[in-house]
């Protein structure tokens, strides 16, 4: 099993690229965790299975004070071990942790879990809410996108068949400005997600919301965000009436399938409690981050 | 095919094998090595029967390729033991019974090694996290989770003498 396909390593994002241009059923990765289970599962073999890992910018986090970069193959313990990532983007860092286990963190990445394209992924709405880039390399050079826009179904990317996810490019948050993830699974660890709610609220002086983005995961084909209950939010305090309205126009958003993980009843009403409680969360963040950014 | 050529440290030695591109680190060190205290359970990273360490990184060994290991250091279970004296964790697995058709035994028995690496002094609920990855289809988890209490006890009382 798995022993027809070719190894390659390439240290530089060009040599990847490159190799993509003449491999046209090469896939790259960064650890696998996805991949491989699907290749053994009957998806077709790749004729070359491209690491991505040599390459140091694609394992690379960095903060210049105003923005954030981390490297798309970046695996997701090395983000949760990030003080400065987790003070920026608790929520972001807690949906990182949530991918599988110990094992799993050791190699599971941002890159890989968005262009995995799981509609139930975990990282992706907390990317959304924090409007991080994807700076994507291909043959014409390299483009920046809005994550939200790079999945475009289950399975499915906006990607090229040359291009890969380089990096992600996050801005520090601004003041009074912090973000929340929930997930439901029926049990404690190592399930995937039900519904997964990102939500991240930005608080004018007086403790109403002065901005808000709330995404939701695994209740439609793509991450979905919830604009109705983004403006519910707007001007008024994070509670009461307005987070009632915020888990109505939440649920409403959603567009979920029946699957033995959950009916469209439960996942539409679990994503309104879902956002709800994240915005209440990112909220409480967001007083207690004060003035800091 | 031409196969890869992989020099790599295992267990403290020097090592090298021959591997084919596509093959695992699990299938390498099994067969290529004749390491077989990894075992395999589900070869989708879900039970974590592989579970070795690569560059201080817990992982599980059927979902990496063997060419990766390139310049890394690994260490198995096999590398636990310092000649016929067993790792407390071994010993602890034994005395309190972890452990039945022992499967998932090398997979747990480095998994914990880890965690105490990280968290010497780890709480039960700790402890269930920690080894979250791996699944125990006999015995049940609780001999386990008291095994490796106890071993992180002893462990603890080593280093303090």
């Amino acid at each position: 099993m798995l022993s027809a396909m070719k190894y390659a390593s390439p240290t530089t994002v060009a040599e990847a690229v490159d190799l993509l241009g003449y491999e046209p059923d090469a896939r790259v990765y960064a650890g696998a965790t996805d991949l491989i289970p699907q290749i053994r599962a009957g998806r077709p073999e790749p004729t070359v299975m491209v690491d991505l890992k040599r390459i140091a910018r694609l394992c690379a986090i960095s903060s210049n004070g105003s923005t954030h970069t981390v490297g798309a193959a970046t695996p997701t313990a090395d983000i949760c071990a990030h003080d400065g990532l987790a003070a920026a983007f608790p929520g972001l860092v807690e949906a990182s942790g949530l991918i599988g286990s110990d094992q799993i963190q050791s190699r599971s990445s941002w890159g890989g879990n968005l262009a995995n394209a799981s509609p139930a992924a975990d990282t992706p709405p907390s990317l959304v809410v924090n409007d991080a880039r994807a700076v994507i390399a291909g043959p014409d050079g390299e483009r920046t996108v809005a994550s939200a826009d790079v999945a475009t179904g289950p399975g499915t990317t906006s990607l090229g068949p040359a291009e890969i996810i380089v990096e992600f490019v996050l801005d520090e948050p601004p003041a009074r400005t912090a973000d929340a993830y929930l997930r439901l699974i029926p049990r404690t660890e190592m399930d995937i997600a039900v519904v997964g709610a990102a939500a991240r609220v930005t608080l004018d002086g007086d403790g109403r919301v002065a901005a808000a983005a709330i995404a939701l995961g695994a209740v439609a084909p793509t991450v979905v965000r919830a604009p109705h209950a983004e403006a519910a939010l707007i001007g008024n305090e994070p509670a009461g009436d307005a987070l009632a309205a915020v888990e109505a126009a939440a649920a409403a958003a959603t567009d979920p399938i029946d699957d033995k993980r959950g009916t469209v009843a439960y996942r539409r009403q679990v994503a309104g409690v879902l956002a709800r409680r994240a915005v209440s969360i990112a909220a409480e963040r967001a007083r207690e981050r004060g003035g800091q950014s | 095919m031409s196969r890869v050529h992989v020099t790599c440290t295992i267990n403290g030695d020097p090592a090298e094998f021959l591997c084919d591109g596509g093959q695992t680190l699990l299938d390498a060190l099994r067969d290529e090595v004749g390491l077989t205290g990894a075992k395999e359970g589900c070869g989708t990273g879900d039970c974590g029967a592989c579970s070795v360490v690569m560059d201080g990184r817990l992982l599980c060994s059927c979902l990496v390729l063997a060419p990766e290991a390139e310049g890394t250091t690994i260490s198995t279970v096999e590398g636990m033991a310092s000649g016929d004296d067993l790792h407390p964790l071994q010993q602890c697995f034994l005395e309190g019974a972890a452990l039945q058709c022992g499967v998932c035994t090398p997979g747990f028995l480095v998994a914990a090694r880890a965690l105490l690496d990280r968290n010497p002094d780890p709480d039960e609920t700790e402890i269930r996290y920690g080894l979250a990855g791996n699944l125990c289809r006999c015995t049940g988890y609780d001999k386990i989770v008291r095994a490796v209490q106890a071993a992180a006890t002893e462990i603890t009382a080593i280093n303090e003498s």
